[in-house]
């Protein structure tokens, strides 16, 4: 294998995967696998942008979710009271989202710990608890699509398919800028702040900035992500936008897949919603779903705590240059 | 010029870490600090690079008042400094634990630069053959040159050495030495802390003496060893007094 | 002015049950630096367990919650022996994740036996005259039995061996195992006692108020508020938080509308965390 190759091989196996994902119902032509691919890239999206935060920079978001919500809140309002474009709502989304983070990253980042995991669901809970009294945004019953939105994008089939190819743009773009921060200078600095903050600083990383950075990037693309998925809904709640659980789905994704690796949480979150489906269609395990998500968090917490591609880092160093 | 301490002092609560700490370092020098345990040595490093800001008195680094400053603009402005307990970053690999140093600090190394200054920095202070290896499968002495190894990498003007022959054998102490003079010959002003006063006598030009927070005693090597003031404080801690006298 | 003294009250009462589920998630947060995450699901459990002691195995309400008390504290024991005590010296993220772990397995299985229905305990003894306010009588005795749990609490942490261990490990674990305090055991008995407070404040509410197996959630929420008003690990601390949280609550809808409440309550969270982690009655840091 060449230099160049092995020295980019994990960003290729990255992309690899996330078009292996995009291509499959795409080859077999069927709407209902295109949902599932969906729900999968949705998945890997913000189980990656999670990643920068929580993988590089070692500070724990339990609230991640709000970037998610609060970005589909504003593009959902765009699109169905101001009439603004599908585009133009997601990059808002995106933006509003970044914002949020930049303006929280000056307070809240500089929580430690368990502190920063704790204010983090705070955060969430306040603004969704803000939102279920914000009558712009239609309070506790949020707001529904007029059905004939749609026909801007040919119909809501062609909306649908649509959907898909950004989705599937969107997560391409997040793992290509998991790579960039990972391989980075910026991202050195914020490996270094994960293994030891205090002496990073002594060292010259300027944690404030950095932190706050990562924290934006974290966050931006769940916000275009939820533009998007409530669109593609039609309608939009403060229930369905600032889940707490889902917050923590993305931090057991990650997890599973193997936190501080750019291909961990792809591997993560495709083996995640395919247990998660095997599981709700088998008739055995329907109801107990989500005890055994537990039991299985539970077991790599406890015995594999680098997730996979993390276990596999350790126990082939030579794949350690390929696998970051 | 290169650092000027003017009247520091530090509290903790109701204690009394450093009181009125005055001394000036010129360019090109290895100072060195000693003192018995909890005589504030450690303290005063972290008030010089920005850890602590003292409460009265000023830090002057190359001519600029940097007192209150956090630890990451000293790095930049060309401090660099070693811990007494190390603190590797465990879970990235040496080269990159010293490409950090390069990056971040005076250096200001793009990544190529950082690799490539962190292979030879590794090669001078014997870590080349463990470059690959990750920070925390170390041993203590190899921490501690690696520590030392990523303050180099960052190409600082000042170096701060917390105790960098502490827990080494006669032989690795011996060759510490070497490092830190083949560090000043570069042209790094150096300050020391050390317990191991032969070393220390033996590689400083000149030498402040620390106790309960007070500067007690500066002058060169030879003088520090006859001073009445130094001996009797050294009594607290016989051992180091019996050390001390006979220059071991 | 009576409406006002009336909603003090009825808020005061509530904000010692709230206190008694803040102190468990903050002594164990005191004891071993874990944010325990299946909080919620351990208050849901005591619900339901007085809820099945009461109707369908009859036992009296007040004996169920005495014996949903010695129950939590042995599935407490239980939970960090399995859960925790491999990971109690690992990074926080491996603590929050475990029991987060548990909280979906109780949760799983519980939702899969008791589907998410709405229960109550179909327990009325009446009402009592407070000065102005009528409450109901579970009410006052659900305030009564929390307030004597933390006074036990209190007394056991203070004058018994194992709670002097407690504190000791609170203080310091590296010293109190030098000096032969047993810590994994004083770790898991801490566990147990915040499982237990926990538990206890569950079967309280299930008295007072109807719940569902989800309902832990939101007691959790309030938890982690209390918890940080009073100073995360100061289990006093806890019982006043609950208070003023209890206050919070039934003196808002006076001024504005109820479901500004916990607006309220997440941005006084946020903003104590930032201003005063060691909470509202803790020192400087």
């Amino acid at each position: 294998m060449s230099k160049r190759i092995q020295q980019h091989a994990s960003l290729w196996l990255s992309l690899g995967a996330v078009l292996l994902i995009g291509i499959w119902p795409m080859l077999t032509g069927n709407a209902l696998d295109r949902e599932t691919a969906f729900t999968v890239l949705r998945a890997v999206a913000l189980a990656s942008s999670l990643n920068i935060l929580l993988g590089y920079t070692g500070y724990v978001s339990f609230g991640h979710v709000v970037f998610y919500g609060l970005g589909g809140y504003v593009g959902f309002y765009l699109i169905s009271e101001r009439g603004w474009s599908l585009w133009l709502a997601i990059l808002a989304g995106g933006l509003a989202a970044g914002l949020l983070a930049y303006l929280l990253g000056l307070a809240i980042l500089r929580l430690r710990g368990a502190y920063f995991a704790l204010a983090t669901i705070g955060v969430n809970e306040a603004v969704r608890a803000f939102i279920n009294n914000f009558e712009p945004f239609g309070g506790p019953t949020g707001m529904t699509l007029n059905f004939k939105i749609y026909k801007l994008y040919g119909g809501p089939a062609n909306a649908l398919q649509l959907s898909f190819y950004i989705i599937l743009g969107l997560t391409l773009l997040v793992i290509l800028v998991s790579y960039w921060v990972r391989t980075s200078k910026f991202g050195l600095g914020l490996l270094a702040i994960r293994e030891d903050e205090d002496a990073a600083e002594v060292m010259g990383v300027v944690a404030p900035n950095a932190k706050t950075w990562a924290y934006v990037l974290s966050a931006v693309i769940p916000g275009m992500v939820g533009a998007l998925v409530f669109f593609k809904n039609g309608t939009i709640e403060p229930g369905l936008a600032f889940p707490l659980n889902t917050s923590i789905v993305m931090i057991v994704m990650i997890m599973l897949g193997g936190q501080g690796t750019v291909l961990g949480p792809i591997l993560g979150a495709a083996g995640y919603e395919t247990m998660r489906d095997f599981l709700l269609v088998s008739p055995l395990f329907k109801n107990l779903q989500l005890a055994i998500s537990g039991v299985l968090l539970l077991i790599i917490v406890l015995f594999i705590p680098r997730g996979l591609v993390g276990w596999l880092r350790q126990r082939y160093p030579k794949v350690r240059r390929l696998l970051i | 010029m290169i650092l000027q301490v003017q009247g520091v002092t530090k509290r903790f609560g109701g204690l009394q870490a450093l009181t009125q700490v005055t001394f000036d370092l010129p360019e090109g020098q290895i100072l060195g600090l000693i003192g018995p345990n909890g005589a504030g040595k450690t303290t005063l490093f972290n008030v010089i690079d920005g850890v602590y800001t003292p409460e009265e008195g000023r830090v002057i680094f190359q001519g600029e008042d940097v007192t209150g400053k956090k630890p990451y603009y000293l790095a930049r402005k060309g401090l660099a400094r070693t811990h007494q307990i190390v603190r590797p970053l465990n879970e990235l690999s040496v080269r990159e634990n010293v490409m950090v140093g390069a990056c971040f600090g005076h250096a200001n190394a793009n990544l190529k630069q950082a690799a490539q200054a962190a292979d030879e920095v590794l090669e001078f202070v014997g870590l080349a053959s463990k470059a690959d290896q990750l920070a925390g499968s170390l041993n203590v002495a190899q921490k501690k040159r690696l520590e030392l190894a990523r303050a180099i990498a960052a190409q600082p003007k000042l170096l701060l050495l917390d105790e960098v022959l502490a827990g080494l054998n006669p032989s690795e102490i011996a060759r510490m030495v070497e490092t830190v003079r083949a560090i000043r010959d570069r042209g790094i002003t150096i300050i020391m802390i050390e317990h191991v006063m032969s070393a220390i006598m033996n590689v400083s030009d000149r030498i402040l003496v620390l106790d309960f927070g007070k500067l007690i005693a500066e002058g060169t090597p030879e003088e520090i060893a006859q001073n009445e003031k130094v001996i009797h404080a050294y009594l607290g801690d016989p051992k180091l007094a019996e050390r001390l006298m006979q220059g071991e | 002015m009576d409406a006002l003294i009336r909603s003090l009250i009825d808020g005061l009462l509530l904000g010692f049950v709230y206190g008694i589920a803040a102190m468990g998630l903050t002594l164990i947060w005191g004891v071993m630096n874990v944010i325990n995450l299946s909080h919620g699901a351990i208050i849901a459990l005591g619900m339901f367990s007085v809820y099945l002691l009461f109707t369908a195995l009859g036992i009296s309400a007040y004996i169920a919650v005495a014996i949903t008390a010695v129950l939590g504290l042995l599935f407490g024991i239980v939970i960090y022996f399995i859960a925790v005590h491999r990971v109690i010296d690992a990074p926080e993220l491996s603590t929050l994740l475990a029991t987060y772990a548990v909280n979906m397995i109780i949760i799983g299985v519980g939702t899969s036996i008791f589907k998410t229905s709405p229960r109550n305990v179909p327990l009325d003894l009446g009402s009592v005259h407070l000065g102005p306010a009528v409450v109901p009588t579970t009410r006052l005795i659900a305030a009564l039995v929390a307030i004597l749990v933390a006074a036990g609490l209190f007394l056991f942490l203070k004058y018994t061996r194992p709670g002097r261990y407690i504190r000791a490990v609170t203080d310091n674990r590296d010293a109190a195992e030098i000096v032969g305090v047993p810590s994994a055991q004083v770790l898991a008995l801490s566990f147990g006692l915040g499982t237990m407070l926990a538990a206890v404040s569950g079967a309280l509410i299930a008295t007072v108020f109807p719940f569902t197996i989800l309902s832990g959630g939101s007691y959790e929420l309030k938890s982690f508020v209390i918890g940080v008003l009073g100073g995360l690990g100061n289990p006093v601390g806890s019982l006043f938080g609950g208070l003023i949280l209890g206050d919070i609550e039934s003196l808002v809808p006076l001024v504005m509308p109820t479901t500004w409440t916990p607006v309220l309550e997440f941005v006084l969270f946020v903003v104590i965390l930032l201003v005063k982690p060691n909470g509202l009655f803790g020192g400087e840091e």
